[in-house]
């Protein structure tokens, strides 16, 4: 277990690097340097701008410095904890980047506060009679409810809510201070969106659980159903919906980009568009080696977590 | 051959989509689909005679093709509504030059509402903050969409097939180095690596297509590959083999038609995913530009000027919209996938 764990871990890093060192391969193009300049000075400025002294703005932004030997500078840095500065908000990228992922994180926990208790609930519910009324509702509603991408339950959401009934605000960019109001769309349009998926996993599960020849000689040896369920079927039919569950981690780095851009929540997703369309170098290589970080990170867990909870593999 | 092995031969490998004659029905898709990419993706550039008659053929090979969709899925309700759905926007995209149809881009009346009369003009869904037609933009905008999505996923299919055909089959060192390749690609979150690869090309139609095909091919190429070595070592397989028949023949003529049921299951939920990351793309500013109406560019628009109940049919109108297409995708997934498991 510990071999596989430092192995996956060591693939890990690999990657990290390789993904790091084209990313600035790529942000170290004339086009991105460019664009900072533009992003910086303005358009008309840049154009007006001599070769030289675009060169001494270069110097200044420390742009200039040839590419393998900014990379180790960046490299290094890393290694001692300093992620560089960031171009658009002249501030340490270290401080930035935590801000942001601390306030994804608030969201990232109701969704999953919400969404698995639900999506279990349901999915068991359903999985528990294969073809029964409640299944066919579950199914529906999930398939439903996953068919409208983030953007559309986002704008259904604050049509009603926010615009029609005026209950929570449109706009979550909290200018004011901290409001759980402005928070309760954002986490809505994520579960509403994660909730069908995970709960159809779930109902597979426990639909083949309790097809299983166990599952049989327990009810018919008198047992009561409840029990049934409780002791015997959950314990097995919960194990593929964890590796599931973790997995989805992944997935909400991708959905929180469009939700925190539409609500202008000051999360970690808005943060990596915005360094990316500005060029931001150093925040787009912190934020997208964060994200890897999580994903391959996740990744491993519900692997060693499948092979832990899985008596069938942990015993062989 | 072991029990195993039979009870093998009748999963979903073999299920046939029920559809009897392909080579008529291929040329029934070419028949409708051709046009339609040519007509949107060179639009500009073709002259106005063409473009008049262009679609015209495309439209009675969709009613072909939703009536041998109704007829041979017909035993599932689901893919019947799911195909219902999909060919619903798909004759939108081809019928409209000849829908009478407003300009969509021409400036009319700002902020006309639901069923207005103004400006000699008929607003059934109103006008956006521009005072363009609604209904005109949305049935126009289907059509980028669904060129765009479908021509992104079938380029995607094929760089991940390739791939997956040539790790499953050729294994060894091949498998190792594709793999990896892909395992690096798999481990960014989707969207980041689009973010990433539409800001360093710039947005645009051609550039969606590149990196949907970054995004998805590693993981086609993983359920590709998994096909194949189930495939492999099949008699067939063997017999072809000995018949001295080139690899490359193998995968495409042997392998891949056989292992289509879960590939067309895959593709239409992998559809379902790329017109939503057109979509959500374009709202980000990432994706298809302005002038020309889609969904996408119609929410990234009505958001900065129509936040007011009032006005909510400016993003309600192309979120249903997206929705409902996705929905039918979806749906027509399901419904073959339920169709291949009972075969």
């Amino acid at each position: 277990m510990l071999k596989l764990i430092g192995s996956r871990l060591v693939q890990m890093v690999f990657i990290m690097g390789v993904i790091s060192l084209i990313l600035f391969a790529i942000f170290d193009s004339d086009k991105f340097k460019k664009q900072i300049a533009v992003a910086e000075l303005g358009g008309f400025a840049v154009s007006a701008l001599s070769d030289q002294d675009y060169h001494s703005w270069l110097e200044k932004k420390g742009l200039n410095v040839p590419f393998f030997q900014r990379y180790l500078n960046w490299a290094g840095g890393v290694a001692t904890g300093d992620l560089g500065k960031s171009f658009e908000k002249n501030e340490p990228v270290l401080g930035l980047v935590a801000t942001r992922l601390a306030n994804t994180g608030i969201l990232a926990f109701w969704v999953f506060a919400l969404m698995i208790p639900l999506s279990l609930t349901f999915g068991v519910i359903a999985g528990m009679k294969e073809g029964s009324a409640q299944d066919r509702l579950t199914s529906f509603i999930s398939v439903f409810t996953t068919s409208l991408p983030e953007i559309a339950t986002a704008i259904i959401l604050t049509v009603i809510f926010a615009l029609g009934l005026r209950w929570f605000p449109a706009n979550a960019a909290m200018v004011n201070g901290w409001d759980w109001h402005a928070l309760v769309l954002p986490v809505l349009t994520l579960v509403l969106y994660d909730f069908g998926y995970v709960a159809r996993m779930t109902r597979a599960s426990m639909a083949e659980v309790m097809s299983s020849q166990y599952i049989r000689t327990a009810v018919l040896k008198g047992i009561p159903y409840r029990r049934v369920i409780l002791r015997h079927a959950l314990r097995n039919a919960l194990i593929a919906p964890f590796t599931i569950i973790v997995l989805q981690l992944n997935w909400l780095l991708s959905g929180v980009v469009v939700v925190e851009v539409f609500f202008q929540y000051a999360g970690f997703g808005k943060l990596l568009l915005d360094a990316a369309l500005y060029g931001d170098i150093y925040v787009i290589q912190a934020a997208t080696l964060v994200a890897v970080f999580v994903a391959v990170l996740s990744q491993i867990v519900s692997d060693v977590g499948y092979t832990f909870l899985n008596p069938r593999i942990r015993f062989s | 051959m072991t029990a195993a092995n039979i009870v093998l031969d009748r999963a979903p490998l073999s299920f046939n989509l029920r559809m009897r004659q392909p080579r008529s029905l291929i040329a029934l898709i070419l028949i409708m689909w051709i046009p339609l990419t040519i007509y949107v993706m060179g639009g500009p550039y073709l002259p106005e005679a063409v473009k008049n008659t262009l679609l015209l053929p495309s439209i009675p090979a969709t009613l072909a093709l939703y009536y041998i969709a109704v007829t041979s899925w017909k035993e599932s309700p689901i893919a019947v509504i799911g195909a219902t759905l999909v060919f619903f926007w798909l004759f939108v995209a081809v019928t409209a030059p000849y829908l009478p149809l407003i300009d969509p881009n021409r400036p009319i009346a700002p902020f006309a509402g639901i069923g207005e009369f103004k400006k000699d003009h008929l607003f059934l869904l109103g006008a956006d903050f521009k005072g363009r037609d609604m209904l005109s933009r949305d049935l126009w905008g289907c059509q980028r969409v669904l060129v765009w999505g479908v021509s992104a996923t079938l380029f995607a299919y094929a760089v991940g097939a390739f791939f997956g055909l040539i790790a499953g089959y050729l294994g060894g060192w091949w498998d190792q180095m594709i793999s990896l390749i892909c395992n690096i690609f798999l481990s960014f979150p989707v969207m980041v690596l689009f973010i990433l690869i539409l800001n360093y090309l710039g947005p645009s139609g051609f550039n969606i297509v590149i990196a949907v095909t970054f995004a998805s091919a590693p993981a086609i190429m993983r359920i590709v590959r998994g096909l194949t070595l189930d495939t492999k070592s099949r008699d067939y397989i063997f017999a072809a083999q000995t018949r001295g028949e080139h690899p490359l023949r193998i995968m495409i003529y042997e392998l891949l038609p056989n292992a289509r049921g879960p590939i067309i299951v895959d593709a239409c939920l992998r559809l379902g995913y790329t017109t939503v990351a057109i979509t959500t793309l374009t709202f980000l500013g990432l994706g298809l530009q302005p002038p020309d109406p889609d969904w996408g560019l119609m929410i990234k628009e009505s958001t900065k000027v129509a936040m007011v109940f009032k006005f909510s049919h400016m993003l309600l109108i192309p979120a249903l919209s997206v929705s409902s297409l996705i929905l039918g995708f979806n749906l027509l997934a399901d419904g073959l996938r339920e169709m291949s498991l009972r075969d």
